[in-house]
């Protein structure tokens, strides 16, 4: 069938009707078929699949409308279009009510039929494709990367069960990199607003007038350099979830204006007088301690209880132990398959030293450990030597064990084993380019050979 | 050019002699037929409907069938509003491959839009609506191009949109059916 046509049957006891539709839909390219009642059309269902039923009203024995709901119940997605003359429009409507997608009355305005037809085969491909891409929200959903199957790790999952369940606002709690962010998917993931976006803004990343502007938007010539009307983040949420990660770091003013928001479900864009009512879940994330920021006066205390209705408080790594050979498990075979290498399992001793190191950076340490291990694995088992250094050695000692000393430590490894390639350094750290030049000035890192233009095979490698 | 080989202009109700010329002198053009003008006796009050006050098209075309002679393709041109029964109205109506061919100019005129009279236009409109329905009494179906006097329209925009003259496909197989070298 060529693109652009659909299969249709037609039913209607008027000869003329089914033959004239049907040489106007086949010179229009699409495959037709006539059923003289609604007996003959319901066998015929039987036998074929069609993409529009264009259904009489009036027919002897079983009618359109009976006609319609029979059609229904074999196929709920069934796209009806009721034929009806001028003197039964009333059941037409009454059809529409029962789930036609549109009526056209006889005798049939050429063009009126054609965008009718038209429109009828744009929703039945919408609906298709909004039944596949459900599908695939769900297939993604339930393979969510929460694992392990310790005491805490289970009682994350029944937190995450029960609050998914609820429009409450949710607030996440854990030091860093212990996968707030995915906790809160999980919770979108798992909620009725699934379906529709969730929206992640990292309030800690930007300054106090942007996160005003990403949040609520601007009208065109707000500010210097508003050129364009822009939605803001609230109202890209609609219907949908907001995460709000380090909430803890935004401003008292921007503090209140959320408050508002929150309250109202109202915004207004900036430099706008227009109020937008806005729907959205709630979900707000820390590492920090916002009863020590409410008492310090940093962190507003209307705001902290509005946020802390449901509160879940990740716990880090090294309190679920037992987790950790089935998270570097997994993270093996997500690194194995992503990066195509055919490294299948840990070494026993690998094993151990992964187990016993404390993961101050928590799972994405881990995960980072995993992936790297991965990249530089020889065979098809991590061996110790795999390892990031600091693991392998064991950071216990008392000395070198600040998060400096491991980010340090930790950068220039990695830069070392990418041979100082900044764009695959900073993949693999997880940070943006910019943040891993500041770094390497903050801790003094050189290169010792001086870095020379990337060979034409290695261009690829530069995202542009 | 075969011998009888021509295209025979019928009024069908009121002529507009005007009308008729300029068909009768543009379609040579397009078809590779001569082109004459003849008139003839239809029972007009047969094909009136008078609920829906217009008349009906396919019993308008099977009296003008009756007129063919050899080769000749009839084509009847009226200003009367036609139907077909399952449509609110038809711009015209031929049989693929038939002997004849029926337009009407009712729909094809500014005024019946509440627009003032643009005698131009008509004429343009009218040469196409000729051309298609003439094309499908030579053979030729409906084409998906937007280039092509062949592409179904539903109203008058689309007739405005639609070329007067073939697409490449349709001319090749127009030039078959005609034996007409349009290039040549």
């Amino acid at each position: 069938m060529e693109p652009g046509s659909a299969r249709i049957l037609i039913v209607d006891d008027e000869a003329v009707v089914r033959d004239s539709l049907g040489d106007w839909f086949r010179d229009e390219g699409h495959e037709v078929d006539t059923a003289e009642s609604a007996k003959v059309a319901l066998e015929k269902l039987v036998h074929q699949n069609w993409d529009i039923f264009l259904l009489d009203i009036r027919m002897p024995g079983i009618d359109g409308l009976e006609l319609q709901r029979k059609l229904k119940e074999a196929e709920p997605d069934a796209t009806v279009i009721i034929m009806t003359a001028y003197a039964s429009v009333e059941s037409a409507v009454e059809a529409m009510k029962q789930g036609a997608y549109d009526y056209i009355i006889k005798p049939f305005n050429p063009d009126d039929l054609e965008h009718t037809m038209q429109k009828a085969m744009e929703h039945k491909q919408l609906v298709a494709e909004n039944k596949q891409l459900r599908t695939k929200i769900d297939e993604l959903n339930l393979a969510h990367e929460i694992v392990g199957t310790s005491a805490a790790t289970r009682r994350l999952l029944e937190q995450v069960a029960m609050v998914s369940a609820s429009d409450t606002t949710a607030l996440i709690r854990g030091e860093s990199g212990t996968g707030k962010e995915l906790i809160a998917r999980a919770i979108h993931a798992n909620s009725d607003r699934r379906y529709l976006p969730i929206v992640v803004v990292n309030c800690g990343a930007l300054s106090e007038g942007v996160l005003e502007s990403e949040l609520f938007g601007h009208e065109k010539g707000a500010f210097t350099g508003a050129q364009y009307r822009r939605k803001g983040k609230f109202e890209m949420a609609d219907g949908g979830t907001l995460f709000l990660d380090e909430i803890g770091d935004i401003g008292l003013k921007t503090q209140v204006d959320l408050l508002r928001v929150l309250e109202e479900k109202k915004i207004f864009r900036v430099g706008g007088n227009v109020e937008i009512p806005v729907n959205f879940r709630l979900i707000a994330a820390t590492n920090k301690n916002l009863e020590t920021m409410n008492a310090e006066g940093k962190f507003r205390e209307d705001l902290y209880y509005r946020i802390n209705v449901f509160s879940i408080t990740i716990p880090p790594l090294r309190e679920r132990c037992e987790d950790i050979p089935l998270l570097a498990d997994h993270f093996l075979k997500k690194f194995a398959h992503s990066m195509n290498r055919p490294v299948m399992k840990i070494s026993g001793e690998a094993e151990n030293i992964l187990a016993n190191y404390e993961w101050p950076g928590n799972v994405r340490e881990l995960q980072n450990a995993i992936e790297r291990a991965v990249l530089v694995c020889k065979g098809r088992t991590i061996e110790r030597d795999d390892l990031p250094l600091n693991i392998n050695q064991g950071s216990n000692d008392a000395e070198g064990r600040s998060l400096a000393d491991i980010e340090k430590q930790h950068i220039k490894r990695t830069l070392e084993e990418t041979g100082w390639n900044i764009y695959r350094a900073a993949r693999l750290l997880e940070i943006d380019r910019v943040t891993l030049y500041n770094r390497l000035k903050k801790y003094g890192f050189k290169r010792e050979t001086p870095v020379r233009a990337p060979a034409r095979a290695k261009a690829n490698e530069h995202s542009g | 050019m075969r011998s009888n080989a021509e295209i025979r202009i019928v009024p069908v109700g009121p002529a507009d002699r005007d009308l008729l010329e300029y068909l009768a002198l543009t379609l040579p053009g397009r078809f590779g037929w001569g082109c004459v003008e003849v008139t003839a006796n239809l029972s007009l009050e047969e094909t009136y409907n008078s609920t829906r006050r217009q008349y009906h098209s396919t019993a308008l075309l099977a009296q003008l069938r009756e007129l063919a002679i050899d080769d000749s393709k009839i084509l009847g041109v009226t200003d009367l509003d036609l139907f077909i029964p399952i449509f609110t109205f038809v711009f015209g109506e031929a049989q693929v491959g038939g002997r004849a061919a029926l337009m009407s100019t009712h729909r094809l005129r500014q005024e019946f839009y509440g627009l003032p009279a643009d005698r131009r236009l008509l004429l343009a409109r009218a040469e196409k609506e000729a051309v298609h329905e003439l094309g499908h009494a030579f053979g030729l179906g409906h084409c998906r191009s937007f280039d092509c006097g062949m592409r179904f329209s539903n109203s008058v925009e689309q007739v405005d949109l639609r070329p007067c003259q073939f697409c490449q496909l349709c001319e090749g197989e127009l030039q078959g059916i005609s034996g007409f070298n349009l290039a040549a």
